[in-house]
């Protein structure tokens, strides 16, 4: 099936982008980094929302309506938690008026 | 067939979250990054709405509204400290929900009168097609052959692997959730032939698995699920005490699969792409964590198989320490040099991030120079105590990431232990008998001399012996660290 094999490419270039794109995370972000991540997969809700619109059936509504909210659940809260903790690290800061002395600069 | 433009939506989506990932990666770009991310999964969504001929359109919104008040909400009221949980519960939810559609696609060829026809390598094409069926009626051709793509060896292994993978993922996170939540112990879990019984279960779901896919039957994917279900318990049970927070990130990886497969199930090139992306980088990120633990990913899932975990008997010892009131911690710490502040979940727990930071500021004015030395796994989750300081607007400057942390520790006077214990224990270097011997730590013993905030003798997370207490070098001031701080704080306004 060519269909396939496009879709295999595309995950093969995938796993190298992924791997790419965290390979240099300093561990100070490994928390939003985990969650921001685990945010980015509640995309399955646009599967959810597909197979849901297909239903035509009410057991198969219920059960792929389920599938809708559990994986709203998971997007939603996800970016809205990454960002909440994201906001403490970058926000608003006091003047740095006593910076000690000799702290590593933040680095990426 | 999607149309075009649709297409170049979601590449634009898949897009974003790469961006969103790269941007999380340093500090200046990671709130950007993240909001680039939410962007990216909005218009995903809403195109989904207008490019696929959606029915049931009422119900859908109002299942998407439940979830995103609910995930909101959830996200908005949770206690940085019950970070590590609720990551936990939304990656689980995310495992179900993919392992639900992929189930939903199995069977909906079924549903159509379609079945595969015997043969493990039999492809079927559209020969699957009953034709006397006549609830198969009303169905286009296109359809038909959409249908009969799902009944393929390949699409049906994909199915197979979503279905088992979101259900471990899913089980897995819930228990993950209850031991965190300590609504479970969170010391191991095992029982005799515990191995076997998980090997049985691994090799099951394997069988199952091929079952599914040579036959497409929908009953087998139900108890495929199952299985994933048990298999999920089964993994997570025996993890323990500190190695929790890195099955989440494991777990996280496994979600992203599912949902990459549960892409390649619905021919839909954003899930691949956005699932995908969660695998790698989750995968790395567990090993990252890993390291920093200095121990290897099977040994964190294993390891209680073997006896090797960071689980300790938990016993309090009755040996002689020094311990000192706030007065004389006051002078001790204002008259120093450098002080470096080792802080550790306690702190987070007593809620005296604020204090601390108090503490900090009252002795940088009297010209004591003062940093934060953060273990990568100080907290409960990698990351967690960076994320615990700048709830307290700690700048991340001072925050010493360990190398740095071990330099400044080794010219300073004072180390302040505030509520972290395995973290700064020697065992981790000295003894190779101890449960968490090659942790890199803290080394707090190098400093001139050592306080420890402690509410009571009782060992740490992972529920071994600190023979850095019993140092003669170490000084103790007992009492919830909120209260010790506070009276330091006073301690301090009043020399």
């Amino acid at each position: 099936m060519t269909e396939g094999v496009a879709l295999l490419t595309v995950f093969v270039l995938a796993v190298f982008v992924g791997f790419e794109v965290v390979s240099k995370v300093s561990s100070t972000l490994h928390t939003p980094l985990m969650s921001g991540a685990n945010a980015i997969h509640g995309v399955i809700l646009v599967g959810a929302v597909i197979v849901a619109g297909t239903a035509d059936e009410a057991g198969v509504l219920v059960v792929a309506l389920i599938a809708v909210v559990l994986a709203t659940l998971n997007l939603v809260g996800g970016f809205v938690v990454t960002d909440r903790m994201l906001e403490m690290f970058g926000g608003k800061r006091p003047p740095a008026d006593a910076p000690a002395a000799d702290v590593k600069e933040g680095g990426a | 067939m999607i149309p075009v433009w649709a297409q170049v939506c979601y590449v634009v989506a898949a897009v974003c979250f790469i961006l969103a990932l790269k941007g999380l990666s340093s500090p200046k770009s990671a709130r950007r990054g993240n909001l680039v991310g939410a962007f990216g999964a909005l218009l995903a969504v809403v195109v989904t709405f207008i490019a696929y001929d959606i029915d049931n359109l009422g119900w859908i919104l109002l299942a998407v509204a439940v979830g995103a008040v609910g995930g909101a909400w959830g996200a908005r009221r949770v206690a940085m400290t019950a970070m590590p949980q609720l990551v936990a519960l939304f990656n689980g939810v995310g495992g179900g929900a993919a392992a639900l559609v992929a189930l939903l696609e199995l069977s909906e060829p079924a549903r159509a009168g379609l079945v595969k026809p015997n043969g493990f390598f039999n492809d079927g094409g559209w020969f699957a097609y009953a034709p006397l069926n006549d609830e198969a009626g009303g169905h286009t051709l296109e359809e038909l052959e959409r249908l009969a793509q799902l009944l393929t060896t390949g699409t049906l292994s994909a199915t197979a692997f979503t279905i088992l993978i979101g259900a471990v993922s899913f089980s897995g996170s819930v228990i993950t959730f209850l031991k965190l939540q300590e609504l479970m112990t969170g010391r191991p879990i095992t029982f005799p032939g515990g191995p076997f019984v998980f090997g049985g279960v691994l090799v099951a779901a394997l069988g199952l698995g091929v079952w599914t896919v040579a036959t497409g039957s929908v009953t087998l994917a139900i108890i495929l699920a199952v299985v994933g279900l048990l298999a999920g318990v089964l993994l997570v049970l025996p993890v323990g005490g500190a190695d929790v927070p890195i099955v989440i990130s494991l777990l996280n990886a496994f979600t992203g699969l599912a949902v990459a497969a549960g892409g390649y199930v619905l021919e839909n090139a954003l899930l691949l792409v956005a699932g995908t992306l969660v695998g790698a980088s989750g995968t790395i990120l567990t090993r990252a964590m890993a390291r920093a633990m200095g121990r290897s990913v099977s040994s964190i899932l294993f390891g209680a198989f073997k006896g090797g975990s960071t689980a300790g008997r938990g016993e309090v010892s009755d040996r002689p320490v020094r311990s000192a009131g706030p007065d004389d911690v006051a002078i001790m710490l204002a008259y120093a040099r450098k002080v470096i502040v080792v802080p550790g979940y306690g702190l987070a727990v007593a809620q005296a991030q604020h204090t601390i930071r108090e503490l900090v500021d009252l002795l940088e004015k009297r010209g004591v120079e003062v940093g934060y030395a953060i273990h990568p796994v100080a907290g409960r989750m990698p990351g967690h105590m960076n994320v615990l300081l700048a709830e307290a607007n700690v700048p991340y400057e001072q925050l010493l990431e360990m190398d740095t942390a071990n330099g400044q520790l080794r010219t300073s006077d004072v180390a302040l232990v505030v509520g972290a214990n395995d973290v700064v224990n020697p065992a981790a270097r000295t003894s190779p008998g101890s449960p968490i011997y090659g942790m890199p730590i803290l080394d707090a013993d190098h400093a001139g001399a050592i306080v420890f905030l402690k509410r009571s003798m009782r060992p740490g997370f992972a529920g071994i012996e600190n023979e850095l207490l019993f140092d003669p070098k170490t000084t103790l001031l007992f009492g919830d660290a909120k209260a010790s701080l506070t009276a330091l704080v006073t301690a301090l306004k009043s020399l």
